[in-house]
């Protein structure tokens, strides 16, 4: 076979190039010109005012970094995002682990599961933005969905007009204080993918070799620690690529923080992510699109390096497939 | 039998969390349908599961007070969905075959940089590319929406790990005996073996281009041109403050076809995310 990919590669090399031709031209006019383009404008100074004039591009080095990370809000955009991937993302892989363990524990075989997965599953598919206007409805203030559930419970007034110094506790205002929302936020985040998470780890723990578990039985072991032992190690990668995936999408988070946010309410300084703030650098009033390109090329920064450790743990998963296609 | 019992506990529990998961899942989107035809006074009272009589009323206030017109946004969202998914999937196809099926000396490099800019969201050069398409007068068109989906990576990826498995080069070489040149050994040989990858990549990158509200957000201007994640984004303005019956009814419809189509093909999109986080 080896011989015969040889006397291929004399003859029919040119359409392996003109095949892969189309993808490349595109990603060099579409993404790649791009991405250089906002390198340069990162180190420009150009505006399109609102009165439609522009100014620039004039080169100004490094001020547009300056400003955006001292006077501007790139560093809180960055720590907002983080705080909010975080509080996302733990109760997310803890919750996922669990089902999943659950799910795959031979001793208890669970049924129902394909309706489990099909309904945990269904927020991740559903339009982000038309979840998060569902949210930003629900928790309305004073009588949204919400606050009625929790006046009916009991957990806050049911007058909601009581007066604050009298009544136990009042309506909650999830939209404008900044950690309500905040939570709020990374509870859409959580509750749309922890299904996407668990689905990904339960076929990771599926395609262990029952018979390690097997063994583990006979010597006498627990559920709990076959799992330790056992599942857990082995799924370790998925696991990892789960954590980078995540954490890279995290970093670019828009259109929940955005519809989430109330026009004018104060708990803007604690959701505005990077993307947030580069759109509303380029997008009204004002456009400053040298400011806006310098928080871009902060976040490339930042998810380059994140990409990086991904790169390393895909290509060593990809290395070890064609060698074992090599074996057979 | 005690051990019996301590797994009989465990079932129960295990039961109970998936049941209150399963109705965390579902309630927003049920009580979403049911407020969709109530008065705005009574959405106010509180939570209700059975539906209101006000459905028709709430559908012509949104159509003829509020302007809203779903249809189109659906229209628009369809036609960029559908041309980035079709390029996309065909194109990637091509990638992958010319990436397994040739052997060539950049070969090994060219995956490597596919592979490399793959996780590069397309947020980060959002700027440097407004501004080229500015200038280009592509601005307030479909073209920036769907011409890149000619290079996507992560299709590129999924495509060439499955044609590994499902494409045998003997019977390329054997078409090629037959005197079929090389593209059309790919569209009448290869493309029609890849079908279950393409089908099952054809859900995700629909449903993802679909949804997508940052790029429409900076490139679309004209409001007969917004797609659906941007025309539910108004739905938060002043005007639909005071009527949140319409409010949840365009909710609803902005909602209801992707849970139709979902349950429809969910066992496919299961498998599909079940699948692309083993990709081994």
């Amino acid at each position: 076979m080896a011989t015969g990919r040889k006397n291929k590669s004399v003859s029919y090399a040119r359409y392996g190039y003109l095949f892969i031709l189309p993808f490349f031209l595109v990603y060099i006019v579409f993404q790649a010109y791009p991405l250089i383009n906002t390198f340069y404008l990162a180190f420009q100074k150009y505006m399109l005012t609102g009165a439609g004039k522009w100014v620039g591009p004039k080169f100004v080095g490094l001020d547009n970094f300056k400003n955006v990370l001292t006077k501007g809000y790139a560093i809180r955009a960055l720590s907002n995002t983080s705080i909010m991937w975080i509080i996302n993302f733990i109760p997310q892989i803890f919750l996922a682990l669990l089902l999943a363990k659950w799910f795959t524990d031979t001793r208890m075989r669970i049924r129902g599961q394909g309706l489990i997965k099909v309904l945990v599953f269904m927020p991740n598919i559903i339009t982000a933005a038309s979840i998060s206007v569902l949210f930003y409805s629900l928790m309305a203030y004073p009588q949204g969905p919400i606050n009625s559930l929790l006046a009916t419970l009991g957990v806050i007034d049911a007058n909601i007009y009581a007066n604050p110094g009298t009544a136990a506790l009042v309506a909650v205002r999830f939209l404008e204080k900044g950690w309500y929302t905040r939570i709020a936020i990374a509870f859409i985040n959580f509750w749309m993918w922890y299904g996407n998470t668990m689905i990904v780890l339960i076929s990771g723990i599926l395609g262990i070799s029952p018979t390690l578990y097997e063994a583990a039985e006979i010597d006498g072991a627990t559920s709990g620690q076959s799992f330790r032992k056992i599942t857990i190690p082995l799924i370790k990668p998925i696991i990892l690529y789960t954590l980078v995936t995540s954490l890279i999408g995290g970093m670019q988070m828009y259109d929940v923080p955005a519809l989430m946010l109330q026009d004018g309410s104060p708990a803007k300084a604690m959701i505005q992510t990077n993307t947030m703030y580069i759109m509303e650098l380029v997008y009204s009033g004002t456009k400053d699109y040298g400011r806006g390109a310098a928080v871009s090329i902060l976040l490339f920064i930042v998810t380059a390096v994140l990409s990086l450790i991904l790169f390393f743990i895909l290509r060593d998963r990809d290395e070890n497939m064609v060698k074992r296609r090599g074996q057979k | 039998m005690k051990y019996s019992v301590r797994i009989g506990l465990k079932k129960a529990l295990v039961y109970t969390v998936s049941f209150v998961l399963c109705v965390t899942s579902v309630m927003p989107f049920l009580v979403m349908f049911v407020n969709a035809s109530r008065e705005n006074y009574d959405i106010q009272q509180g939570i209700s599961l059975i539906p209101g009589n006000m459905l028709k009323e709430n559908m012509q206030t949104l159509r003829d007070r509020q302007n809203f017109n779903v249809a189109r946004g659906m229209w628009n969202s369809f036609q960029v969905a559908g041309l980035s998914t079709v390029l996309a999937l065909y194109f990637s196809t091509l990638t992958a075959y010319g990436l397994v099926v040739y052997s060539f000396r950049l070969r090994k490099a060219a995956f490597t940089l596919i592979m490399a800019t793959m996780m590069i969201p397309t947020q980060v050069s959002i700027v440097g590319f407004f501004t080229f398409m500015f200038r280009m007068g592509l601005t307030n068109t479909y073209w920036p929406l769907t011409i890149p989906a000619i290079a996507s990576p992560t299709v590129v990826f999924f495509m060439r790990q499955y044609m590994l498995t499902a494409l045998p080069l003997e019977m390329v070489e054997a078409a090629r005996i037959d005197g079929s040149s090389e593209f059309n050994t790919f569209n009448r040989i290869a493309l029609p073996l890849m079908k279950p990858a393409l089908a099952t990549q054809a859900i995700f990158i629909f449903i993802g281009s679909w949804n997508r509200l940052f790029e429409p957000t900076m490139l679309i201007s004209s409001q007969d041109k917004y797609t659906m994640p941007m025309l539910v984004a108004l739905l938060r303005s002043d005007r639909f403050r005071t009527d949140y019956g319409t409010v949840y009814l365009a909710l609803s419809l902005t909602v209801l076809p992707l849970i139709v189509v979902y349950l429809l093909l969910s066992k496919h999109i299961i498998r599909g995310v079940a699948l692309g986080g083993v990709k081994e």
